[in-house]
């Protein structure tokens, strides 16, 4: 939800509003069920009952999920890339299961197999589903608006230079760029390569680079 | 059906109706298999309630070049996609 400004989402009194008392109208913020119920918000609405009805699920347990998704956040991804910089058998158990090690951290990175790509010194990496938006957002939270865009869909995998240059990620010549597109039912999470001048840091340093955009292929960890 | 690790492959050039998971960028191209993405529930099926046994989807590396004739980048750039057996043939 979006406020333009500050104050306005409620329907509260004008006294004491700070406008010197002269009366202009607010547009009323409108509420979540001011705008007409869509055809599937009646049918996540629908199947939600029934699931209850059927007993497959409680509503806790619908709750405590989405609960868990709006939680995972990026830095679960940072933390794990991290951990594989400084420690060569985290990583390489990192390559070979991500949500093993995943788990070997106490980060749930859901029942979703993820697979991890790493790039190289001449060798980057980068994320799309060209098909729809499949992301590891269990891992890594919800997906940017970006990703799930047309424009970034068809450009990444036909143009992806053109498309990491927008970014602001100019790849020096020679540097080869792999694709990978999520198509079936397993998600990517690119782990770069530690840069120059991180020597010494300890793993909260190091996760701080690891951006979302860097576990996407879209950046690249920056050393301040 | 022989496809495993290493083997060239072409993606089946065909237009079946309904719900499937290989982009039309890819038909009738040719790559190489890269690994074993799992073996996963058919999509295609599941899409209309069906499940059936798991199929094995295999991780396909295309040059870019081979994509798109007109591709400006780096000669040695790729794509890999995730793509089930029944829609790749060995290449000989």
């Amino acid at each position: 939800m979006t406020h333009a400004h500050d104050g306005h989402e409620h329907e509260h009194g004008h006294d004491g509003h700070g406008h010197g008392g002269h009366a202009h109208p607010h547009p009323r913020q409108p509420d979540i069920e001011d705008a007409p119920l869509t055809w599937h918000m009646a049918l996540t609405e629908a199947m939600a009952e029934l699931i209850v009805q059927k007993g497959l699920c409680t509503p806790a347990d619908i709750h405590r999920t989405l609960e868990k998704i709006d939680a995972a956040s990026p830095a679960a991804g940072s933390r794990l890339v991290a951990r594989a910089w400084l420690d060569p058998d985290f990583r390489a158990r990192l390559l070979q299961d991500v949500n093993a090690a995943a788990g070997e951290l106490g980060i749930d990175a859901g029942g979703i197999p993820i697979r991890a790509v790493a790039d190289t010194p001449d060798r980057h990496n980068v994320i799309v589903c060209t098909l729809c938006s499949c992301y590891p957002r269990f891992l890594l939270g919800g997906s940017p608006d970006w990703y799930k865009s047309k424009a970034y869909r068809a450009r990444v995998v036909r143009e992806p230079r053109a498309v990491l240059a927008e970014f602001g990620l100019h790849l020096p010549d020679g540097m080869q760029i792999e694709v990978h597109d999520s198509t079936a039912e397993l998600r990517y999470l690119v782990v770069p390569v530690r840069p120059s001048g991180t020597e010494g840091w300890s793993e909260d340093q190091l996760a701080a680079i690891v951006t979302r955009d860097c576990l996407i292929g879209t950046a690249l960890p920056v050393v301040a | 059906m022989s496809v495993s690790v290493g083997t060239p492959v072409r993606v089946l050039q065909m237009d079946p109706p309904g719900h499937h998971r290989t982009p039309r960028f890819v038909r009738g191209k040719e790559g190489v298999v890269i690994g074993l993405a799992g073996r996963m529930p058919d999509a295609e099926r599941l899409a209309y309630g069906g499940r059936g046994p798991d199929q094995p989807v295999w991780r396909v590396r295309f040059r870019q070049t081979t994509l798109w004739p007109d591709y400006a980048g780096d000669p040695r750039d790729t794509v890999v996609l995730d793509l089930y057996e029944h829609w790749l043939e060995p290449r000989r």
